[in-house]
């Protein structure tokens, strides 16, 4: 098992090369570059000297070949360069926002897990019945309408009934675990309730497509109560194929909190993504696209371990 | 048995619907004697399946609805109890054994779980109780090693192993009643002796009766002591397994007798068919629902019939049974087979294999070495033109390998394959693509290999297109009318989609599209496995029919030796990838030499209680090897009922030991 994790760990280096080659070169391609949008963003004449100065502090005036072995070098020794725009370490930047989004992303899938499991239960169970029609209402909902309007609604109402506005920076959870709590509840429920959508659809048809299953024929067969059979017998084989979603969707959420982020006002990487491509900052771009990469690459490896641990019909070796 | 046994369950008058109009069970009464085997027989739809699940209540919830009825068990009447009172008596009173070993068990539970459970919840046994149970139960079911083998999973365990374990459950809480539904079809024949040789003797030893639910009557004929008959959700025909047998009373019986291949009879004939399909449930002939099928069908056969008791004690719900008794309506005979076209001095050689290799890799993964799987091992072999040889073998034996090789669908690992003398794995892909027509298939399974999404019409028309066999859509429809008429379907037909066709007119449509290329030869792969019996017939003949018409050469591989005797002129038998013994179709049946020949036809049962009788199987032990590490020396030895130590030294080559007749053991002597 652990020489099947190291393999996985080495299998991420020629992975994340790939990215790391794609997306250098391919923002290459993209016309215009952060010197413009730094000195020529409120229209005022620049002279073509500063221009250049600029370009050959940031190290722009080189041949992509030389910039790309030069943002190399650096990776391997972790050092992710400086901000085009900010001059401050990539590696900083992002650090400073990763906890906020992360733990959006986390409390987001824990909210999405407990509502999916019982309404996905349920809906298979009582299919076809009221209460699947209740609960499909609930999930198409979800799916149908963008979290970041039920974001807005959220905080409108927030205001408006309990005069409560999100603050302007982060609360660390160990200064103020409460304070913490109450400014990232609403931002992890709204894309918890999406989420748990996406899953508690799955779940459903994965529940009864397991509850058609032979083996369910026989553990009735054998007389085990109704009760036993849904719960020992069916829910762990359904939840299989929930994992994968979970692990994927949970990358998903680290770089796509975007427009959550920008509603409640949290200051996570998601927004600094967004910062970072409007100003063609090529090294903070780099270095976001290479941690999604590490982090969706690390979900992959954490799903099909867990899936070993539920199923033993896969063993790693 | 000491006295008469007393009753133990009676079913009377059981009706169930399914979506308020269809009526999968009509009007289903029997009943079963503590300690008896009842065999419950007919083909897919007949409501068999249905019959045996609905007295377990186990029918899909908001599906079936019970209709009518009263299932007396051991003094209660089941469909009155309540549904907290039908779980104790599942698993406790009445166990049940499904078809599918590989999908019944739960895949991420311990088996030793899964046999203690209903030993928990029935009898309250604690943990270290119930596991020493469990122990008992593997043993009795014949699984070594139990202590270690309750903590592996389903997939650690065969086939075989599973429906043993399945087996084991079922006795966990000493049941009165087991009800087996199909409980050896998936399995391969040496494997199907064994577990029902341990059924009949555990149900004999603890007194269990046992319902049996097959289509296989040759299982029927060596493991019941009585048998009804269903057709049409209704019985049609009960009494004792040799009443029955020797002298069925209903004329679907007949037929059903007469369209088994045999195992026992050398045939001479063509094999008698039952014509036409079973009726629609949904609306269903208000007489007799044989009838239209029916050689002796009477005006009064649009009353509905009622069983009655008959001459040989059994009962039959035909109008006409006294005159079948009497002998004064007999069925039709057989039309002779129709005449092979063979040479006087043997058959022309159309298709040889030289020592045929393929190997595959399994398991390959990042940093892994993969295993090998040696599919097909050093077959030599030679067909004739206008012949048929049969390719029998347990599953994993590398029969459909073998001919998916001569497909060119799988590239040998060594090797030469020569049609008409050329090989055709060295030849140029043009060649090949000519080759290609030449050769066709049949597969087994009509609901898969048709695209759902053509019409028939196109699937037949396809190669003609592909090939550029005919120029222009008029003549493209000209001919697949002409093939659809040569494989019985009428014109229409081509309109349809796969999804509208029975099985046997898909399988007549997966025949018309291999036609349809001109081919010389043809390799059916399992063609009629999937197929009830009266159906098989009706292919089996139509083969035979077009085999003669247009000088074909078949390559028939399959599992069922009956079928394979019947229509084969030679037969090979396979295992582990290698051929054991190929001789002409009779003398292997009737003198077979290789030990795997002999275990292979004894282990597979023949439709006649009274040749059952007096037949004591031997029954091979344990399971197929795995391939992916066979046996050293000769492959059989694990299981060779003869083998000595030499055995695990030698890798016996086939030799010729009577003409024409080779077997690849090193223990048979030469004979003249």
């Amino acid at each position: 098992m652990t020489g099947y994790i190291a393999r996985r760990l080495l299998m991420m280096i020629p992975t994340l090369l790939g990215v790391a080659i794609l997306t250098f070169f391919m923002l290459r391609v993209v016309p215009g570059d952060v010197v413009q949008v730094k000195l020529m963003a409120d229209g005022g004449m620049v002279s073509p000297e500063a221009i250049e100065a600029e370009r050959v502090r940031l190290g722009l005036d080189h041949s992509l070949t030389v910039q790309f072995l030069d943002w190399m070098r650096g990776i391997f020794t972790l050092d992710f360069g400086n901000s085009m725009w900010t001059g401050r370490p990539v590696a900083a930047e992002i650090a400073s926002r990763f906890l906020v989004t992360f733990q959006a992303a986390l409390m987001a899938t824990i909210i999405a897990v407990f509502i999916a499991v019982p309404l996905g239960t349920v809906s298979a169970l009582y299919r076809g019945t009221v209460l699947d029609y209740v609960v499909r209402v609930i999930t198409i909902g979800g799916l149908a309408l963008p979290s970041f309007w039920i974001g807005m609604l959220v905080l409108l109402c927030l205001l408006r009934y309990a005069h409560w506005l999100p603050p302007i920076s982060y609360i660390s959870p160990t200064e103020d675990p409460w304070g913490n709590f109450t400014q990232m509840i609403w931002p992890s429920m709204v894309v918890g309730y999406r989420f748990s959508a996406v899953l508690a659809r799955l779940i459903r048809s994965s529940l009864l497509d397991v509850l058609n299953e032979d083996y369910i024929r026989t553990a009735r067969a054998k007389g085990v109560p109704a009760r036993t059979v849904i719960w020992l017998h069916a829910l762990k084989n359904a939840l299989l194929p929930a994992v994968t979603v979970v692990g994927l969707e949970f990358a998903f959420l680290i770089g796509g909190l975007v427009v959550t982020e920008q509603v409640f006002n949290l200051n996570g990487v998601g927004k600094l993504f967004i910062q970072a491509v409007e100003h063609h900052d090529f090294t903070m771009i780099q270095g976001l696209v290479m941690m999604f990469a590490v982090i969706y690459v690390l979900a992959n490896l954490i799903v099909d371990l867990i899936y070993a641990a539920i199923d033993p019909r896969i063993r790693y070796r | 048995m000491n006295g008469p046994a007393p009753e133990l369950l009676r079913v009377e008058d059981l009706s169930v619907e399914f979506g308020g109009r269809l009526r999968a069970v009509d009007g289903v009464g029997f009943t079963v004697k503590a300690g008896e085997t009842l065999a419950v027989v007919g083909e897919s739809g007949s409501g068999k399946s249905v019959t045996a699940l609905s007295l377990m209540r186990l029918l899909p919830e908001g599906v079936g609805r019970y209709a009518s009825g009263r299932v007396s068990f051991d003094g209660k009447d089941l469909l009155d109890l309540s549904p907290g009172e039908m779980e104790k008596l599942r698993g406790q009173d009445i166990a049940m054994i499904f078809q599918e070993p590989m999908t019944s068990l739960n895949p991420i539970l311990t088996i030793g779980f899964q046999i203690m459970e209903p030993l928990r919840i029935h009898l309250g046994l604690t943990g270290a109780q119930a596991r020493a149970r469990a122990v008992e139960l593997l043993g009795l079911v014949g699984i070594s090693d139990a202590e270690r083998r309750l903590d592996q999973y389903p997939h650690q365990f065969s086939g075989g192993m599973r429906q043993r374990v399945m087996i084991a459950i079922g006795l966990a809480c000493d049941p009165k009643l087991i009800i087996a539904d199909e409980p050896t079809t998936a399995l391969d024949v040496t494997i199907q002796a064994q577990i029902l040789e341990l059924m009949k003797d555990l149900s004999r030893r603890l007194d269990i009766a046992l319902i049996l639910i097959t289509h296989n009557l040759g299982i029927v004929a060596r493991y019941a002591d009585r048998v009804a008959v269903m057709y049409a959700a209704r019985i049609v025909e009960s009494g004792t397994a040799e009443a029955v047998f020797a002298r069925p009373r209903h004329p679907y019986t007949m037929g059903l007798l007469r369209s088994v291949p045999r195992l026992d009879r050398a045939r001479q004939t063509r094999l008698a068919t039952i014509e036409g399909l079973p009726p629609d449930l949904a609306n269903a002939p208000s007489g007799c629902r044989f009838a239209p099928r029916c050689p002796f069908a009477i005006a009064s056969c649009a009353e509905p019939p009622h069983l009655s008791e008959t001459d040989t004690g059994g009962l039959s719900a035909c109008h006409r049974w006294e005159e079948i008794a009497a002998g004064t309506i007999r069925e039709v005979p057989a039309e002779p087979a129709p005449a092979r076209l063979l040479a006087a001095d043997g058959p022309k050689e159309i298709m040889r294999l030289e020592k045929l290799s393929k190997t595959f890799e399994v398991g390959r993964g990042i940093g892994r070495k993969p295993g090998i799987v040696r599919a097909v091992e050093q077959v030599s072999l030679s067909v004739g033109e206008g012949e048929t040889l049969g390719l029998v073998g347990e599953s994993g034996c590398g029969k459909s390998t073998l001919g998916r090789l001569i497909l060119g669908l799988e590239e040998p690992t060594s090797g030469t394959i020569a049609f008409e003398g050329k090989d055709i794995t060295a030849a140029p892909p043009a060649e090949r693509r000519r080759l290609r027509r030449d050769i066709q298939v049949i597969f087994q399974d009509p609901f898969s290999s048709l695209n759902p999404r053509m019409t028939v019409g196109s699937i037949v028309e396809e190669p003609l297109k592909v090939y550029g066999l005919r120029k222009g859509a008029r003549a493209r429809g000209e001919r697949v009318r002409e093939l659809l008429d040569q494989v019985g379907l009428r014109a229409d037909m081509a309109e349809r989609y796969p999804h509208q066709l029975s099985g046997g007119q898909r399988q007549r449509v997966g025949i018309a599209r291999a036609l349809a290329m001109e081919p010389r030869f043809i390799v059916c792969d399992e063609a009629v496995s999937a197929l009830d019996v009266s159906i098989q017939g009706q292919i089996i003949n139509l083969l035979e029919r077009l085999q003669a018409e247009l000088g074909l050469t078949f390559l028939f591989i399959a599992h069922d030796l009956a079928v394979v005797r019947h229509i084969s002129t030679r037969v090979a038998v396979m295992y582990l990838g290698r051929v054991m013994e190929i001789a002409d179709r009779d003398a292997i049946y009737a003198e077979p030499l290789h030990p795997y020949t002999k275990v292979l036809l004894d282990a597979a049962p023949v439709p006649d209680p009274e040749i059952e009788k007096t037949r004591a199987p031997r029954i091979v032990n344990g399971d197929l090897p795995s391939p992916l590490s066979p046996p050293p020396g000769c492959v059989f030895h694990t299981r060779c009922p003869i083998a000595t130590e030499e055995c695990r030294g030698i890798i016996p080559e086939p030799r010729e030991i009577r003409p024409g007749h080779f077997a690849a053991c090193i223990k048979v002597e030469a004979q003249p």
